[in-house]
């Protein structure tokens, strides 16, 4: 069975398409690269997935469940985490994880030891009861992805988890995807950095809401006759004709 | 007093923690200076102090010792005056979701006592892309118009210079390289740019960058001067299994770093060549590792700064 199946799934507002009939596969465990230009229709990819928005058409089934049937079961079997929401400010990094343990159904054993485990793992003891407004931004994106897998779901829905993250971060949260993907839990990532794209282990690229590339990395390189991840987003990604989301 | 547009002489910045007592140091006396007309970058780790240096230049922020000065006014005692000939794009998009594109743009006018006409060659080039938009609200753009248009709201009263923070954060790489293309052209018109990015491949675009690392300011020079300046040897590395070849880099006695880089692995040696590495990777699982010695990059210095 596929972490994620979609057939040709699209979405149309009023008569604008916005995601134009995309079929794709995720493979257990796979570090799954979602790219394409701002506007492309990766956002309303993802919540469709997400079970947060009904498609018009075609069909796609997330962690075996249903997106049209089964909205509810996928938001319990997925994390998800995204650079612009994804803590609260005006907690403290303690009450962030009971906040976010509770609302994914955990115990409160559960809950104590994960706060442990977490904290242990970033190194964020010292920082507990600090607000996680006065977290650098880093500091937030890892912690933000530990909370979005505290429940230890089958897939983990990432957007733009690293944007605007230093070169130095951004390789520790990636070595963290790295780890959960071992422990067996499927990524599906968003990015503009290239160099990330590189560290997946297939990639598709949208272009106004069509997939226009999907194989790993060194599968389009070749195809596209470039030699970074670089050269092939910005070959397929300058023909986009739109320019908006 | 010096010619430099920008002068940082000293700063020193400390903010409150959390609900405790203790203070977190966010500038350490930093001191910089930037000429007419330069592109210049602020290139650190996050929380390094980046986004603080710009409130204090900016006026925004007082600094705790030290002082900014832009164009030679005072950032403090003469700070109404620096708010008219600074431009200033802060990281977070701030400029009114729920105004349209025009409105936005009349908006910042209105405020600077200036008409969109005045000034709009400097932001024609930028704002025609966005015309076919400009009845759109601002929160319904894309990334990369969104910046697009606080760049043109930045600039509708012509600053001479230009303070931007993190502005392509959010953006695809067409759009990255289109923006810092915008940049280019300013320059070329006299304005001044301070700007900082956490991509490597932007600051190596500037003509001067200033790494800041915990508060402090180890390197200030042209992004190649940096590179060239770099002593040690860096080798990529290859395999099958790159995250695995990784771990296994790391365990080297003689790596001072390893990271992945892209397809790519990357090892700072402190000692030895690519003949000790080799049978060290050998004797660990990876006989048909592929090494070459390669040129640092400006990524790699960043990667080897000081923690």
């Amino acid at each position: 069975m596929y972490a994620i199946e979609v057939d040709r799934l699209t979405k149309r507002f009023g008569d604008f398409t916005a995601v134009d009939g995309i079929s794709f596969y995720v493979a257990k465990g796979e570090i799954f690269g979602f790219l394409g230009a701002n506007g492309a229709g990766k956002s309303t990819a993802m919540r469709m997935l997400c079970g947060l928005l009904t498609p018009t058409s075609g069909d796609a089934k997330v962690a075996g469940f249903d997106v049209y049937d089964n909205p509810e079961m996928i938001k319990k079997n997925i994390g998800y985490m995204s650079q612009k929401f994804s803590l609260y400010n005006d907690l403290t990094v303690v009450e962030n994880i009971k906040f976010w343990g509770g609302l994914y159904g955990l115990d409160g054993k559960t809950i104590r030891r994960k706060t442990d485990q977490i904290l242990g793992e970033l190194d964020m003891r010292d920082w507990k009861d600090s607000f996680v407004e006065t977290l650098p931004l880093g500091w937030k994106q890892k912690l933000s992805f530990s909370i979005s897998t505290i429940h230890e779901p089958q897939i983990v829905f990432l957007d733009e988890p690293t944007g605007g993250v230093d070169p130095a971060v951004r390789r520790k949260f990636w070595e963290m995807i790295y780890a959960a993907s071992e422990r067996g839990i499927t990524a599906f990532v968003t990015t503009h950095y290239m160099d990330e794209a590189e560290y997946c282990s297939r990639v598709s690229i949208m272009v106004d809401g069509r997939i226009r590339a999907l194989g790993s990395p060194n599968e389009l390189k070749r195809e596209l006759g470039r030699n970074s991840m670089d050269g092939v987003f910005k070959e397929l990604a300058r023909h986009a004709k739109r320019n908006s989301d | 007093m010096s010619d430099a547009i920008i002068t940082a002489d000293g700063i020193s910045k400390s903010y409150k923690n959390g609900r405790g007592n203790s203070r977190t140091t966010a500038l350490d006396g930093i001191s910089f200076e930037v000429s007419e007309g330069e592109i210049f970058g602020l290139i650190g780790p996050d929380g390094a102090g980046k986004t603080t240096a710009m409130r204090i230049i900016t006026s925004l922020m007082l600094p705790d010792a030290g002082r900014a000065a832009v164009c030679g006014l005072d950032s403090v005692k003469d700070y109404a005056q620096i708010r008219n000939i600074v431009g200033y794009m802060p990281g977070r998009f701030s400029l009114y979701q729920d105004l349209s594109v025009e409105e936005n743009l009349q908006f910042f006018a209105t405020i600077f006592g200036v008409k969109v006409k005045d000034n709009y060659g400097l932001i024609k080039e930028i704002y025609d892309t966005l015309a076919p938009f400009k009845d759109r609200r601002a929160g319904k753009l894309s990334g990369g118009m969104k910046q697009k248009l606080a760049l043109c709201c930045a600039l509708v009263h012509k600053p001479r210079v230009l303070i931007l923070d993190e502005p392509t954060t959010g953006v695809d790489p067409v759009s990255r390289q289109e923006f810092w293309d915008s940049l280019g052209r300013l320059k070329t018109q006299g304005i001044t740019v301070l700007a900082s990015t956490p991509y490597m491949d932007e600051a190596s675009r500037c003509d001067r960058i200033s790494f800041l690392v915990k508060g402090k300011i180890p390197a200030t020079d042209a992004p190649r001067n940096i590179v060239k300046g770099f002593s040690k040897k860096i080798v990529h590395a290859r395999a099958n299994r790159m995250f695995e070849l990784l771990k296994v880099l790391r365990e080297y006695p003689e790596a001072e770093s390893a990271y992945a880089f892209g397809d790519n692995n990357h090892v700072t040696l402190k000692n030895g060549g690519i003949e000790e590495l080799k049978q060290f990777l050998a004797s660990n699982g990876y006989p048909d590792a592929e090494l070459e010695y390669a040129e640092a990059s400006l990524e790699d210095c960043f990667m080897n700064l000081p923690k």
